[in-house]
């Protein structure tokens, strides 16, 4: 029994030291030199200056930007240091009364849109995170930012289309509009 | 669902079903004790451990010997990450400066990991140091994998041998798990996952400044602290401005490959692999999601190579994935049909694949990434949880009641569809052991199953290995809802707050550590009702499969004879299938009816 206490300690010693220390080391070494952007952040330079990661999103409310998904992290919104979605369920009456007021916010900001709200405009993301939005949604918010900004809707929707992310393998998850990087490239325009 | 999602799910299913012959070959080398490519560098790193560990590879273990040594390696596990915690601040590589964990939080994360559940009472990023995450959790993701494979592995020899009184030895099947399977693919796929934008560094958090400067509401505090109030008796909030945003970075792709190779699901960050830097990109999904199913449905394979009959391999492979589409077609139609309440409000959640610009996946979006959409959603809720890996790529808590009920059932089923890594096929051939018991009694005959007689030792264990995770949920389920401290942590109203706390219990007695996490379970009767769920779940199952590993090691081998019922045959298959369907209905369908199945009268009416 002693003889097996000790092996038990002994293993799990060593075992830590390769799957606990060199393991994540040596695959810190290889990303670090292979993919040095990707491992830290995938982080959006402007002006020298970090604005962002192009993998999560940004609170935006002003109406001549595109929105992103709603957030549920705390205690802000898009808190990337907190990730978190509601977990609310599908009956419970604080979704939907979350739901009502960011559809009355997006109607305020837009009061002529009749058109119907894609789903994912006004539930809030797994992750409270989300960097992209579906194309529908973005379509829904094309004529409001071109309005304010004195744009044609089509050089908007241009833009929209250059900063969608296509299926992976043109079959894989679903297409999507990364936000922070299409409301850059409208203020760098 | 549109075309394109029901071209993902055939997708899936084929890739991962084309896997299975050759990883499951190459796993019966590594148990054999054959050369497998890799030892000829890595053989001198293995021969180090056994010198240093005191341990002889070839002399083998009876089955006590075999859990007594199995014990003592988890159990020393288990104190080493309850310390890791418990010191963390005092401890070195900590620049996000976490506090040290409290002792409840503590046992329930240390059972956690060890027992391959991975139930996480915390937020990673807002608890967990990286020297905690990596040499404490990363290490366990790794070792509690090999350790449910190595029971898996002696099980096998326990069916293949005749009169032998040996199953194996722990250590050498623990090292061969982590050295030939476990890390080779773990460190080829965690450099695949930063490809895609998978972080991986030891640097601390990032802070960028925001390209719209905003504010936020918080609480207005007094100057002693106190939340100030209204006439009304409501708190009354400030503006804050805000104008730089955290972003949290870590060793996340190392910890990430494992979690969900080794069916473990413990993630880096709080909401796991719907965080877009543990899981970026469409094609980091695919792999995770790949990853979940990838060995345990390798080792059917395994099995049948092993027992000398590969048909008997693909037999319970055959059920596995039978069951598994039904219960992933289920899924994906109840999320794609959305939330009732949501499309009366003008809300569109049909899903739109034919004009680019109008491309959405409608459907229940609350709690999911638009970058999976519902169909990968569901899919993923669906293998993490027929595996016993509960990591999460959106939220489970906001599926529809029918939705989420399937997660629920899969687990309540004993994690046998696939399941985990090594415990899912064990699980899984204590059913195959109850059906020729059953379909004995039918036709009068002695059981057998793969030439070993089936008799009352083999029944009495198999049956506790079935039922004891049962139990364990249905009693942690009552105690906790009659407790005010069980109640008190529900966040939902109505039926779902029962099925926040039936999913919780689900989760931990049979391992898988998924959740509807609106439930607040990091609470001492939290921590402390789900370890012991976790411990008894996971251990008491392992001892009974070794147990009838030894016994079956035991026997001599009888031939096959006019009355054997062949267990390779689609009669067999459909037996098989209905034991697990109808024990688990039989058990299960009563606490459903208080949840999901009410709640989703409620929204349907």
């Amino acid at each position: 029994m002693l003889k097996q206490i000790r092996s038990a300690i002994v293993m799990l010693l060593l075992l830590t030291l390769l799957t606990g220390v060199v393991y994540p080391l040596a695959v810190t070494g290889i990303a670090q030199a292979l993919f040095p952007h990707e491992a830290n952040g995938s982080l959006v330079l402007r002006g020298g200056q970090a604005v962002g990661s192009a993998l999560i999103g940004q609170p935006f409310d002003d109406p001549k930007y595109f929105w992103g998904r709603p957030s549920a992290t705390a205690p802000m919104a898009y808190n990337a240091a907190a990730s978190s979605g509601s977990n609310l369920g599908p009956l419970n009456p604080a979704l939907l009364e979350n739901v009502k007021s960011r559809l009355a916010a997006l109607r305020a900001a837009d009061p002529g849109n009749t058109s119907p709200v894609p789903a994912d405009l006004v539930t809030a993301s797994g992750s409270g995170l989300d960097p992209h939005i579906s194309p529908a949604a973005a379509e829904y918010q094309v004529e409001r930012v071109a309005r304010l900004r004195g744009m044609e809707p089509a050089a908007v929707r241009k833009m929209v289309h250059a900063h969608t992310q296509r299926r992976g393998l043109h079959v894989l998850g679903e297409p999507g509009v990364n936000v922070l990087e299409l409301n850059l490239a409208l203020d760098g325009r | 669902m549109t075309t394109n999602g029901f071209i993902q799910l055939c997708l899936y299913m084929g890739v991962l079903l084309l896997c299975v012959k050759p990883l499951g070959a190459y796993m019966a080398r590594v148990y054999e004790g054959r050369g497998v490519g890799i030892d000829r560098l890595l053989g001198p790193v293995e021969r180090a451990i056994y010198r240093l560990c005191g341990v002889k590879p070839e002399q083998e273990m009876g089955w006590k010997a075999y859990a007594v040594a199995m014990l003592l390696f988890n159990f020393a596990g288990l104190a080493l990450v309850y310390g890791l915690q418990r010191l963390q601040a005092s401890l070195p590589m900590n620049p996000a400066r976490m506090a040290s964990i409290t002792p409840d939080s503590s046992f329930n994360t240390a059972v956690s990991f060890a027992t391959n559940t991975n139930w996480q009472g915390y937020g990673g990023e807002t608890t967990m140091s990286y020297l905690t995450q990596m040499v404490g959790l990363t290490t366990q993701n790794f070792v509690s994998a090999a350790a449910g494979m190595a029971v898996m592995a002696a099980l096998i020899r326990g069916f293949a041998r005749r009169n032998a009184a040996a199953i194996g030895n722990f250590w050498a099947d623990l090292t061969r798990t982590t050295l030939y399977i476990l890390l080779p693919m773990s460190l080829i796929f965690a450099v695949v996952l930063v490809s895609q934008g998978v972080v991986q560094t030891l640097g601390p958090y990032a802070t960028v400044t925001l390209v719209q400067p905003t504010t936020y509401d918080t609480p207005k505090l007094d100057k002693d602290g106190n939340a100030v109030k209204d006439d009304k008796g409501n708190a009354v909030t400030e503006k804050t401005a805000l104008t730089q945003q955290t972003i949290a970075v870590g060793p996340t792709a190392s910890q990430i490959a494992i979690k969900q190779l080794g069916t473990n699901g413990g993630g880096f960050f709080n909401t796991n692999s719907a965080h877009p830097l543990e899981n970026p990109t469409p094609l980091s999904n695919f792999l995770e999601v790949l990853a979940i199913l990838l060995i345990p449905a390798a080792l059917c394979y395994t099995f049948g190579k092993m027992v000398g009959d590969t048909r008997q391999g693909w037999a319970v492979l055959a059920v596995m994935t039978l069951i598994f589409v039904g219960f992933l077609g289920v899924c994906v139609w109840a999320e794609q049909s959305g939330n009732p309440g949501i499309a009366a409000l003008g809300v569109d959640q049909t899903a739109a694949d034919a004009r680019p610009q109008a491309v959405q996946s409608g459907g229940n979006m609350e709690g999911k990434e638009v970058r999976f959409g519902v169909v990968n959603s569901a899919l993923w809720a669906t293998a993490t949880t027929a595996a016993s890996n509960g990591s999460v790529n959106a939220m489970h808590d906001s599926f529809t009641p029918l939705g989420g009920m399937v997660p629920m059932l899969l687990m309540q089923l004993g994690e046998v569809i696939f399941g985990g890594v090594g415990s899912g096929l064990y699980g899984m051939l204590l059913f195959a052991i109850v059906t020729v018991f059953i379909a004995g009694l039918m036709v009068g005959r002695t059981p057998e199953y793969l030439g070993k007689k089936i008799e009352a030792y083999e029944m009495k264990m198999a049956s506790l290995g079935i039922l004891i995770p049962c139990a364990v949920v249905l009693v942690g389920t009552a105690v906790a809802v009659v407790m005010p401290e069980g109640v008190s942590s529900v966040y939902n109203p109505g039926p779902h707050g029962f099925s926040e706390i039936l999913y919780a219990y689900s989760s931990a007695g049979n391992n898988n550590g998924s959740a509807f996490a609106g439930l607040s379970a990091n609470t001492p009767f939290y921590n402390l009702t789900l370890g012991v769920a976790m411990l008894m779940g996971r251990y008491w199952v392992k001892i009974a499969a070794l147990a009838i590993a030894g016994s079956l090691a035991a026997k001599k081998i009888i031939p096959t004879g006019a009355g054997t019922l062949p267990t390779h045959t689609p009669l067999f298959i459909a037996t098989l299938t209905g034991v697990v369907l109808i024990v688990a209905a039989l058990t299960f369908i009563p606490a459903l009816a208080l949840g999901p199945i009410v709640e989703h009268l409620m929204m349907t009416r």
